[in-house]
C-alpha cells in the first residue's frame, strides 16, 4: 500500500472538496481489500477497527476479572482447569500471588486505556465527527489510519507482555515506582514492566494523533451553517475529550520516559535511600511522589477522557428516544468545559495520604468538589429532558437511563473521596473500589453501549437483536448494582483494596459470604457480555436490515447520509445546516431535522 | 469433571437465549413491528419501576445485614476517627438525600413518560431559572461539606501535641518494624546505608549518634491509652501505607521521604474487646497501599494499654544498641566507651561511601 494509499487519500480529499457531483465518486476508485478494511483512511472504518478491537480487549480484561474474583470469592476451593491453562501461575489450581497482581493490574490497565479510551472515544470520535458536523472525512485520513495502527502497535506490545517468563506488570495499573522500578522487588517488575511502559508510550502517540485530528476537524470541517453552538452534544463532549488527552498524555510519557530510565539507565528521578530484599541501592535524591504527580496529571483527566463521550452520547440518546430538546443546551455545553478545566486541577486528590503538604490538600479538596456542581447539573437537566417526554425505551436510551443511574451512585461518592477528611480513611480500600467501577467502569461502559446500540444502523445498515439486548441491559444493570454497592460496605469496614486474601486478618475476614455473592454475580454478568458480543457479530451479518434512512427520527447530520454511506459520506453536496440538533416536539411537530431551513411562522425557543 | 458440565449448561443457556431472542425477532415482523414496539416500551418501562422498587428494598436489606460488619457499628478508637466518623455520617445525610430524590425522579420519570399515542413531548428547551437554582444549591451543600472537611482536616493534619510520645514505624516487604526513642526521646539518627539486618541494624540505625544507644525495637507497637501518639514512617524498598482501621486512619510509607502521623488512642485492646464483643479483637496495622507480592499479608499489631502495663512493657525491652553489643562482644556485658568506638570502628568502612 503505502504511496499509492496516501494519494488516492489525497486526490479523494481534493474532489471533495472541488467536485459537486460526487453520485459516482466511488467508482474512480476501486479498492482492496486491504485499503478497504486493513489500512484504511475511511473514518467510519477506523472507527470499526478501534471498535473491535476494544471489544477483544474488554473481553481479555473481563476474563482476568473474573480469575481474581474466583480466588477472592472461593479462597478455598482449587481449579486445577487453571493448573492445565496457567501452569505455575495456578499451582495446584490456586491462583498465585504474583498471578492474582498481574491480573488485577492488567484488568485495570486494559479497561482505563485500551477498551474505554481506545474503544470508546476512538471508536464513536472518528465514526460520529464527520457524519455530525457534516465532513467528508477526518481532516486527515492519513493520521487517523496511523493513530489506529499503533494503538494496533501498543496492543502487540501490552498482549506479548501477557507471555513473558516473569509474567506481565504486577504493581497496579497505576504503576507507582519504587515497586515498579524495581526488578528485584516484585517479578512483575522485571521485562513486564518494561513492555508496560513500551506498550503505553505507543498508546499515547496513537491518543495524541487521533485527539489532534479530531480537534482540528471539529474546528476546521463543519459544514455550512454548522456554528459551534449547533453541533449536538456528543461533538462537544468528544472536542472536550480530545482536548483533555492532547493537553494531559504528554505527562504521562515523560512520566513513564524517566521510569525508563530509572530502570535501565541508572538515573534516581523516582528512587531515594533504598534497600530492597537487603540489597542497599546507590540511588539518592530522587522523589518517589513526583511519579505520581506526574501519573495523576493524566490520571485523573483520564477519568473524564472516559466519561465525557459517554455524557455526550447519553445526551443525544436520551434527546432523541424522549422526543424533546435536551434540556438546557448551553449549561450542558457549560458544565461539560467547566469539568474539562476542573479536571486539570484536582489530580492530587488521589494523593491526600502521601504526605502531601496539608495546606496544599485544602485548595485539591475545594476544586474537587467543585466538579460536583456541573455533575449535578448535568444530572438535573438530563431529568427534565425526560420529564413530559414521551420515551421510547429502545435499547440505546435503556442504556442511556442506566447511565445516569450509575453516574448518579457514583458521583455522590466521589464527594466522600474528594474530601480529604474521609479520605484518611476511605482511602485505597474498597469503597474507592466500588465508587470507580460504579462511576467510570459501568457508567462509561453503559455510555459506550447506548451508543452502539444506537449507531449499530449506520455502522453495519443492521440492527442489533433486541431481545438479546433487554436482557443484557436488565442483567447488566442489576448485577452491576449486585456487585458494587455490597462492596461499599466492604470499604466501610476498612477492607484494603488489592488483597488476595483476607483469612489472616481480625478486622477484614467477616466478608466471605459477600464475596462469594460477588464472585458469582460478576461471573454471571461476564457471560452476559459475551451475549452482547454474540449479538454484535451475528448481528453484522444477519441482523434485520435497516429499511429507512432515518430509523431513530434523529435530528442530527449522520441520518441524512445514505443507508450504507460510502467513503465520503454524502453522494452529493454536503447538507447545509439551518438549526441546532434539538428541535424535537417543536410547534407539533416530532422532529425537525438540522438541514431543513427555519420557517417564517416558526416559534423562537 | 463439573467444570466442563458448567460450561455445557452455559452454551446450551447460549444457544436457547440465542433462539429465543432470533424466534422473537421473527415474531416482531408477523405481528407488525409498531405493535412489538409499544409491548417492549410497557414491558420495559414497567422494570424501570420494579427495579426502582426491588432496589431501594435490596439497598435497606443489604444495610441490615451488613451493617453491623462495618466499621460504623463500633466507635471509633481515636479522638481524630470520631471527627472522621461524624464527617462520614453528615455526607451520608446530604448524599443520601439526593441519591433518593433523583433516582426516584429518574425511574419514575421513564416509567411515567413511556410513549403512548395520546401525548405529545412537551417542547422545553431551557429554564434559566431552574438551571440557577440546580446550581445554587448544590453549591451551598458543597460548601458546608468542604467547611466541616478543612476545619477537621487542619485539626488532623496538625501539629502534634508537645507531650506526644514517639514511635518510628518502618515498612518493608512485608513487615513492619517498630523503634521507640527511650528515654531521651530522641531517635537515633539513621542512614539508609548501614542497613544490616543480620547484624541487628535492620533498621539502618547511626550507631556513632548518641541518641541512638537508648532506642528501642519492637515487631509490635505499644501504646499508652489516652495519650497522644506521633508516628514517624518510613520505608525501605518500595511504598507502603501504615493502614490503622479502628482509628480510621492511614499515611503512605515512602522510601526517602519520612512522613508523620498523630492521634490519642482512646480505649485499650481490653476496652474494645468489650466494645466490639469479639475477645480475639486486635488494633491491626494494614499496608493500605500495594508494595508487591506479600501485600495483602503486612500485617502489624498494636497493643494500647494502661500507662503500668506499657511501662511492664518497656521494662521488660533492652535498647538494640545493646543488644548489638552483646552479640558483637560476648564478654562485654554493659555498654562503655570502648565498645562504643570499637563498633563506631567497624562501621567506618560503610560510613565513608556517604
Amino acid at each position: 500500500m503505502s504511496s499509492e494509499t496516501i494519494l488516492h487519500g489525497h486526490t479523494a480529499g481534493e474532489a471533495v472538496h472541488t467536485h459537486d457531483d460526487h453520485a459516482d465518486h466511488g467508482h474512480h476508485h476501486e479498492e482492496s481489500f486491504l485499503t478497504k478494511y486493513i489500512f484504511s483512511q475511511d473514518h467510519k472504518m477506523i472507527a470499526k477497527q478501534f471498535l473491535i478491537t476494544g471489544i477483544i480487549w474488554a473481553i481479555i480484561g473481563g476474563l482476568f476479572s473474573v480469575l481474581f474474583r474466583l480466588q477472592l470469592g472461593y479462597p478455598d476451593m482449587s481449579f486445577p482447569v487453571l493448573e492445565d491453562i496457567f501452569g505455575r501461575w495456578a499451582k495446584g489450581g490456586r491462583i498465585s500471588n504474583e498471578f492474582y497482581y498481574a491480573l488485577v493490574t492488567m484488568h485495570g490497565t486494559i479497561l482505563v486505556f485500551f477498551v474505554l479510551t481506545a474503544g470508546l472515544s476512538g471508536t464513536f470520535a472518528n465514526l460520529l465527527i464527520p457524519l455530525q458536523i457534516g465532513a467528508r472525512d477526518m481532516a486527515s485520513g492519513f493520521l487517523n489510519m496511523l493513530s489506529y495502527w499503533f494503538f494496533f502497535l501498543a496492543s502487540v506490545v501490552m498482549f506479548a507482555s501477557l507471555f513473558i517468563q516473569t509474567g506481565p506488570a504486577a504493581g497496579g495499573w497505576t504503576i507507582y515506582p519504587p515497586l515498579s522500578a524495581l526488578g528485584q522487588a516484585s517479578e512483575g517488575s522485571k521485562l513486564g514492566m518494561d513492555f508496560w511502559l513500551i506498550s503505553m508510550a505507543l498508546f499515547i502517540v496513537s491518543s495524541l494523533l487521533g485527539g489532534l485530528n479530531y480537534i482540528s476537524t471539529i474546528l476546521n470541517l463543519r459544514t455550512k451553517g454548522m456554528s459551534m453552538t449547533r453541533m449536538p452534544l456528543t461533538m462537544w463532549a468528544i472536542f472536550f475529550t480530545a482536548v483533555l488527552g492532547v493537553l494531559s498524555f504528554p505527562v504521562l510519557l515523560s512520566g513513564a520516559v524517566l521510569l525508563l530510565f530509572d530502570r535501565n539507565l541508572g538515573t534516581s528521578f523516582y528512587l531515594s535511600e533504598i534497600v530492597v530484599k537487603g540489597e542497599i541501592l546507590p540511588n539518592e535524591g530522587g522523589s518517589a511522589i513526583l511519579f505520581q504527580h506526574l501519573f495523576w496529571f493524566l490520571g485523573h483527566p483520564e477519568v473524564y477522557i472516559i466519561l465525557l463521550p459517554a455524557m455526550g452520547m447519553v445526551s443525544e440518546i436520551m434527546s432523541v428516544n424522549s422526543r424533546k430538546p435536551i434540556f438546557g443546551y448551553l449549561a450542558m455545553v457549560g458544565s461539560l468545559f467547566a469539568i474539562t478545566i476542573l479536571a486539570f486541577l484536582v489530580w492530587a486528590h488521589h494523593m491526600f495520604v502521601t504526605g502531601l503538604n496539608p495546606f496544599l490538600g485544602a485548595f485539591f479538596v475545594l476544586l474537587t468538589l467543585l466538579i460536583a456542581v456541573p455533575s449535578a447539573i448535568k444530572v438535573f437537566n438530563w431529568l427534565t429532558t425526560l420529564w413530559r417526554g414521551n420515551i421510547r425505551l429502545t435499547p440505546a436510551m435503556l442504556f442511556a437511563i442506566g447511565f445516569v443511574s450509575l453516574f448518579i451512585s457514583g458521583g455522590l461518592t466521589g464527594i466522600f473521596l474528594g474530601n480529604s477528611t474521609l479520605d484518611i480513611h476511605l482511602h485505597d480500600t474498597y469503597f474507592v473500589v466500588a465508587h470507580f467501577h460504579i462511576v467510570m467502569g459501568v457508567a462509561s461502559f453503559f455510555g459506550m453501549f447506548a451508543g452502539v446500540y444506537h449507531w449499530f444502523p449506520k455502522m453495519y445498515s443492521r440492527y442489533l437483536n433486541n431481545t438479546m439486548a433487554y436482557i443484557h441491559f436488565w442483567v447488566t444493570l442489576v448485577g452491576a448494582y449486585l456487585i458494587f454497592w455490597p462492596m461499599h460496605y466492604q470499604g466501610l469496614a476498612g477492607l484494603p483494596r488489592r488483597y488476595t486474601d483476607f483469612s489472616n486478618w481480625q478486622s477484614f475476614n467477616q466478608f466471605a459470604g459477600m464475596n462469594k455473592f460477588i464472585s458469582t454475580v460478576a461471573m454471571i454478568v461476564f457471560a452476559v457480555q459475551l451475549l452482547f458480543v454474540f449479538n454484535f457479530f451475528y448481528s453484522i451479518f444477519k441482523g434485520r436490515k435497516v429499511k429507512s434512512q432515518n430509523p431513530w427520527g434523529s435530528n442530527t447530520l449522520e441520518w441524512t447520509t445514505p443507508i450504507t454511506p460510502g467513503h465520503g459520506n454524502w453522494p452529493g453536496e454536503i447538507p447545509e445546516v439551518h438549526r441546532w440538533a434539538y428541535d424535537y416536539g417543536k410547534d407539533g411537530r416530532e422532529f425537525i431535522p438540522q438541514v431543513e431551513p427555519v420557517g417564517a411562522d416558526e416559534s423562537k425557543h | 469433571m463439573s467444570g466442563y458440565f458448567i460450561l455445557a449448561i452455559l452454551a446450551l443457556a447460549f444457544v436457547v437465549t440465542f433462539q429465543i431472542a432470533k424466534a422473537s425477532e421473527y415474531v416482531s415482523v408477523l405481528k407488525g413491528e409498531e405493535k412489538t414496539f409499544k409491548q417492549n416500551n410497557r414491558i420495559n418501562a414497567f422494570l424501570f419501576i420494579a427495579f426502582l422498587v426491588l432496589g431501594l428494598i435490596g439497598a435497606w436489606w443489604c444495610n441490615s445485614m451488613y451493617y453491623g460488619k462495618t466499621l460504623l457499628a463500633q466507635p471509633a478508637a481515636s479522638d481524630h476517627g470520631e471527627k472522621i466518623d461524624f464527617m462520614l455520617m453528615l455526607t451520608i445525610a446530604v448524599t443520601g438525600v439526593v441519591f433518593l430524590l433523583t433516582q426516584i425522579l429518574l425511574f419514575w420519570f421513564a416509567y411515567k413518560y413511556q410513549y403512548t399515542e395520546k401525548r405529545k413531548a412537551y417542547f422545553f428547551a431551557h429554564d434559566n431559572k431552574l438551571e440557577l437554582l440546580w446550581t445554587v444549591v448544590p453549591a451551598i451543600f458543597l460548601t458546608v461539606l468542604v467547611g466541616f472537611g478543612m476545619f477537621y482536616w487542619f485539626k488532623i493534619t496538625g501539629d502534634s501535641p508537645k507531650d506526644s510520645q514517639i514511635v518510628e514505624i518502618t515498612g518493608k516487604q512485608f513487615n513492619w518494624m517498630i523503634r521507640y526513642p527511650g528515654k531521651d526521646k530522641v531517635l537515633g539518627r539513621k542512614n539508609y546505608r548501614l542497613t544490616d539486618a543480620s547484624n541487628g541494624n535492620a533498621l539502618g540505625v547511626d550507631w556513632e549518634d548518641g541518641a541512638s544507644h537508648d532506642d528501642i525495637e519492637a515487631t509490635e507497637m505499644h501504646l499508652v491509652v489516652n495519650k497522644p501518639v506521633h508516628l514517624v514512617i518510613n520505608a525501605q524498598d518500595v511504598i507502603h501505607d501504615v493502614g490503622l482501621v479502628h482509628f480510621r486512619l492511614k499515611m503512605d510509607a515512602v522510601p526517602g521521604i519520612p512522613t508523620t502521623l498523630w492521634f490519642t488512642p482512646k480505649y485499650t485492646t481490653t476496652e474494645m474487646k468489650k466494645i466490639t464483643g469479639n475477645k480475639d479483637f486486635v488494633y491491626e496495622i494494614s499496608c493500605d497501599q500495594m508494595c508487591g507480592s506479600g501485600h495483602y499479608s503486612m500485617r502489624g499489631v498494636i497493643v494500647v494499654e494502661t500507662q503500668e502495663e506499657y511501662d511492664a512493657w518497656m521494662s521488660s525491652k533492652k535498647p538494640q544498641y545493646v543488644t548489638v553489643q552483646e552479640s558483637a562482644n560476648p564478654a562485654a556485658s554493659t555498654p562503655d566507651s570502648t565498645t562504643v568506638t570499637k563498633v563506631a570502628e567497624v562501621n567506618k568502612p560503610i560510613a565513608k561511601l556517604n
